[in-house]
């Protein structure tokens, strides 16, 4: 393995100072450390960011629910908070890997990283988010750019996430057998006068399918979902799933978190 | 080069080590503890969970020297005045183990599980031990022992 210079930052301006184009923040590691390891990624700096206190929390308020970028997939899971506001999200974190990912996985990195399998992507997108970072707010459709690309520039920190808390919500995946990643994961959410369908796995990158979102705004019911086309043109074909299996699966996923909402 | 501190089996440790060293390494090569293993380069198999401030964590994923300052629990830090935690009994007693390569992760991360649920049933073994590969028992055995120790802890 390569080495580099490990740094513990004490606050946001400390973290960012340090980062360069040839660095990487250090959340859980859960995704930089593998990369290193595999020789993936190099990096000049390994920036820790994990003893920022301000980073980490959970916030709900009646409207929204703003989840602190260095907070852990299990504390997301088991928290009071997300599991009155956001059910859905709590099951989504209960989801992620296994206990020994979820206990350093945090969702600042998971968004920023933007894997094509993710599963909290498919959560921002469904659930309004608004991305706050040190310099700005960004939201969540533009956010994610593509495939492990987002509108993070270098040195740009996440601080927190901000769901709007909808109506009512489910989330479906099939998770790949082996890291439980989705092969295909479908984010329902009903909002006052609009519906996501955020769709993760699929595409190169997260989406909202407009189409289903549409059909559903106008009846949120399943039994709209069978008029829906969903196209696999675009879609990912690999050793797990094929393009088709892909499309067929969000339609059955949309309809079981449709009726699990 | 990073200077740590840190607890290990109880043990207070201070040592200097490269930047990039994993705690598996720190714990295999430096302190000679080996009953940590380590199975893959991918964070999948679970060979190496360690507890950290008493949560099971992939030692083979995480740095030494992000870790200063916190207490380390490896398999060889279980046993009590030469007795065996009731885990380890159990495993032994209702073969929970083959080769053994497993092992040492399987019984730090079923320790934890019963840290977190102190009655699990059996789809809440095999949930809480996704990260844990193994590929000789078929995992029935492992299973088994978890909820005898359930019983016993
Ligand atoms: C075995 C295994 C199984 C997994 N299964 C799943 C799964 O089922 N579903 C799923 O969604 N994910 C899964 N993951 C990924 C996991 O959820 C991690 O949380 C995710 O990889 C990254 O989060 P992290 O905190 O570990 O980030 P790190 O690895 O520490 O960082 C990743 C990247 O994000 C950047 N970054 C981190 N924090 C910030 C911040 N606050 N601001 C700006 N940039 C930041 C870093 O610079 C780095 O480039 C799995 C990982 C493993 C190893
Ligand atoms: S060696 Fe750590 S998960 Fe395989
Ligand atoms: S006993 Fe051999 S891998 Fe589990």
């Amino acid at each position: 393995m390569k080495t580099f210079n490990y740094h513990s930052a004490k606050d946001v301006k400390e973290a960012s100072k340090l980062a360069s184009s040839n660095s990487a923040f250090l959340a859980g590691g859960m995704t930089t450390i593998p990369s290193i390891k595999l020789g993936l990624a190099t990096y000049k700096d390994i920036i820790n960011i994990k003893n920022i206190k301000s980073l980490s929390g959970i916030k709900a308020s009646s409207k929204t629910l703003k989840i602190g970028a260095t907070t852990k997939h299990v504390e997301v899971a088991n928290s009071k908070d997300v599991k009155k506001a956001i059910p859905s999200l709590a099951a989504l974190a209960e989801g992620i890997g296994d206990p020994q990912v979820r206990n350093r996985g945090t969702i600042g990195g998971s968004i920023a990283n933007n894997d094509p399998s993710a599963d909290y992507p498919s959560a921002c997108i469904a659930l309004n988010a608004v991305i706050h970072t040190n310099s700005r707010k960004i939201e969540a459709e533009k956010f994610f750019k593509g495939m492990f690309e987002t509108a993070l520039k270098s040195g740009e920190i996440i601080e927190a996430i901000e769901f709007s808390i909808p109506e009512k919500s489910n989330y479906q995946k099939y998770p790949n057998p082996a890291s439980r990643y989705a092969v295909v994961g479908v984010y329902v959410a009903k909002h006052k006068g609009e519906v996501n369908v955020a769709v993760t796995g699929a595409k190169s990158c997260v989406y909202n399918d407009k189409d289903l979102a549409k059909a559903l705004s106008k009846n949120f019911s399943s039994s709209v979902i069978d008029n829906v086309k969903i196209s696999s043109s675009g879609m990912n074909s690999d050793i797990h799933a094929s393009a088709e299996y892909r499309a067929n699966m969000i339609r059955v996923f949309a309809k079981k978190a449709v009726e699990a909402c | 080069m990073s200077k740590i501190s840190l607890e290990v089996n109880g043990k207070k440790i201070t040592k200097e080590v490269p930047d990039h060293t994993l705690l598996s390494v720190f714990l295999r090569e430096i302190l000679n503890l080996t009953g940590t293993h380590v199975g893959c380069d991918t964070s999948q198999c679970g060979a190496c969970v360690v507890h950290v401030d008493g949560k099971s964590i992939k030692s083979c994923t995480a740095f030494a020297a992000d870790l200063n300052g916190s207490k380390i629990t490896t398999i060889e830090g279980i046993a009590q005045n030469g007795k065996m935690h009731p885990m380890q009994e159990a495993f032994k007693k209702l073969h929970g183990l083959q080769c053994g390569f497993c092992t040492p992760g399987m019984v730090m991360s079923a320790i934890d599980l019963l840290q977190n649920n102190k009655k699990p049933s059996d789809t809440e073994i095999r949930d809480w031990l996704e990260g844990n590969i193994c590929r000789c028992t078929g995992y029935q055995n492992i299973v088994a022992a978890v909820k005898e120790a359930a019983s016993k802890m």
